[in-house]
């Protein structure tokens, strides 16, 4: 691929279709026997996409490798006819809700962070969030698997620096100086090894808690964290807008 | 960024040339973690009249601003020259025996360097590169290099079809490998990585170096064929291009932009004897 940027001014490479050869990560993988974990959210609402998420996911994310699908949702009763893939396992973790959507995006952080902590890390060794009203139409595979990796937002991935949605206000936890930051990530699909994640939800979590205590919520919630957090923890390896597209666009 | 050469690849290992990084944002990653890396160098014989070029060329560009061990394997220690080092870094002497033929003496590396990190550099440093004593450095070799497994692109073979790669190709040998495999023909006169990665690979290397000797065989290029036999089925997790492994007898093509580490001409008849 000529076209395109495939490794940052810090020797992240970013993932794009033609830039790998999927059997030789394969093996690599396999070789240290490793397992994924998906870890989604589907609360109120959102049950609706339950369906399609997992049923695409089973088919295509990580297909012929071992994954734990840990499904936190208020609407358990919506499972009962998933059928999944004799390697994959699905976790259904219920929870309550909250009042305020915004509310439920932000202590997301929270709740993946307790639970790498409590089960997570003892049963996965990287561990990803993606969003749970997408729906995966190509395979998905171990190229994602690296130490710390963020995905490029379809939407912002011709803006210029200045025209990005950074949190600017330096009152917030979230905000970049002005002239500064890489990329802009979604916060829909992101992960890496369980340690990393952890560290990342526990930074977010605590930004977004500073900000909420001195009476301030950042321009796009837990996304404008995840931002600043990646600004200083650079990622080891990026995906393209490939692996997290709108088809509006 | 670089859109004339590869800086991937297949296996999303990032290939390094100028232009694909920026050192500050390297540096500003690297530097907090206090890291000390470690350099072999063998100086057998009459080899020793490298190692003050090497050394004053190393303390000019190599990972300046890091700590940094040498050390200096040779047979010969009174004729190594003291060279002034820069603040944290340390020079070491390591004496071992030297075998009776060059080939052999080459060979042997990978277990010199095996047994060392066990008992020695293991404890002292987290990277450690291995690297020919008849080089020189000329520009800037920094953290840009460091990654857990590191192999360097042969100039002689960068712009070259596979076909045409000098593995050894006897099936008898460990190190064979047959027509149409291979990824890159990498150089014997740099490799590193993780210290914990260099002893793992040494130490593979030198058991398929006494598998053909218990064969009574020995591979074309010596430790450099049982060296892309090990990479091809344990791939570099980096690729250092050939600006990091130049021959200063080859005309500089438009692709090499910087030549940071070289080889210094030699009359190898005379030095091997």
């Amino acid at each position: 691929r000529r076209d395109v940027l495939v490794l940052t001014p810090w020797l992240a490479p970013i993932v794009w279709e033609g830039t790998f050869n999927r059997d030789i990560l394969n093996a690599q993988y396999m070789q240290k026997n490793l397992v994924t974990g998906v870890v989604t959210f589907a609360v109120k609402k959102y049950w609706f996409f339950i369906q399609g998420f997992m049923s695409s996911a089973n088919k295509y994310f990580l297909a012929g490798h071992q994954v734990n699908f840990y499904l936190f949702t208020d609407s358990p009763e919506q499972i009962s006819h998933l059928q999944m893939a004799p390697e994959n396992h699905l976790c259904v973790i219920p929870v309550q809700n909250h009042s305020h959507w915004q509310d439920i995006s932000v202590s997301r952080m929270d709740i993946i962070r307790r639970y790498i902590r409590s089960q997570f890390q003892y049963e996965v060794d990287y561990l990803y969030y993606i969003d749970i009203d997408v729906q995966l139409f190509e395979h998905i595979g171990v190229e994602i698997i690296d130490t710390l990796v963020a995905t490029i937002s379809p939407w912002q991935y011709t803006a210029r620096r200045d025209s990005r949605s950074y949190e600017t206000r330096t009152e917030s936890q979230a905000a970049i100086p002005k002239g500064e930051g890489d990329f802009y990530y979604t916060e829909g699909f992101y992960g890496g090894s369980v340690a990393e994640v952890y560290k990342l939800t526990r930074a977010c979590f605590k930004g977004v808690m500073e900000d909420r205590e001195n009476g301030i919520e950042a321009r796009w919630h837990d996304e404008s964290h995840l931002n600043r957090y990646l600004l200083y923890h650079k990622p080891t390896r990026l995906l393209s807008p490939e692996y997290y597209w709108d088809e509006e666009l | 960024r670089r859109q004339d050469v590869l800086t991937i690849t297949p296996w999303l290992a990032p290939i390094i040339w100028e232009g694909t990084f920026n050192s500050e944002i390297l540096d500003s990653a690297y530097k907090p973690l206090n890291l000390t890396i470690g350099v072999t160098a063998f100086a057998i014989g009459k080899y020793t009249r490298f190692v003050g070029r090497f050394l004053e060329s190393a303390e000019e560009h190599f990972m300046k601003g890091y700590q940094v061990n040498y050390y200096i394997f040779t047979d010969n220690p009174e004729t190594i020259p003291s060279v002034q080092l820069q603040p944290g870094r340390r020079f070491v002497i390591v004496p071992i025996k030297k075998y009776p033929s060059w080939q052999e003496i080459s060979m042997r590396r990978m277990e010199a360097i095996n047994k060392h990190i066990a008992e020695t550099s293991h404890q002292e440093v987290d990277y450690l590169f291995c690297l020919d004593i008849g080089m020189v450095f000329y520009n800037s070799w920094g953290p840009e290099t460091l990654g857990d497994i590191v192999a360097a692109i042969h100039p002689g073979y960068f712009n070259v079809p596979r076909s045409q790669f000098p593995y050894e190709r006897r099936s008898s040998s460990a190190a064979y490998i047959p027509d149409g495999e291979g990824d890159f023909y990498y150089g014997g006169a740099v490799f590193g990585g993780l210290v914990k990665k260099v002893y793992e690979f040494t130490r593979t290397c030198h058991m398929t170096i006494l598998t053909d000797k218990a064969n009574e065989i020995m591979a074309a290029w010596q430790e450099e064929s049982h060296l892309n036999r090990h990479f091809l089925s344990q791939k570099p997790s980096k690729v250092l291009s050939p600006e990091y492994l130049w021959d200063d007898r080859k005309p500089k093509p438009p692709e090499i932009h910087l030549i940071r580490f070289s080889t210094v001409d030699k009359n190898y008849k005379e030095i091997r004897d």
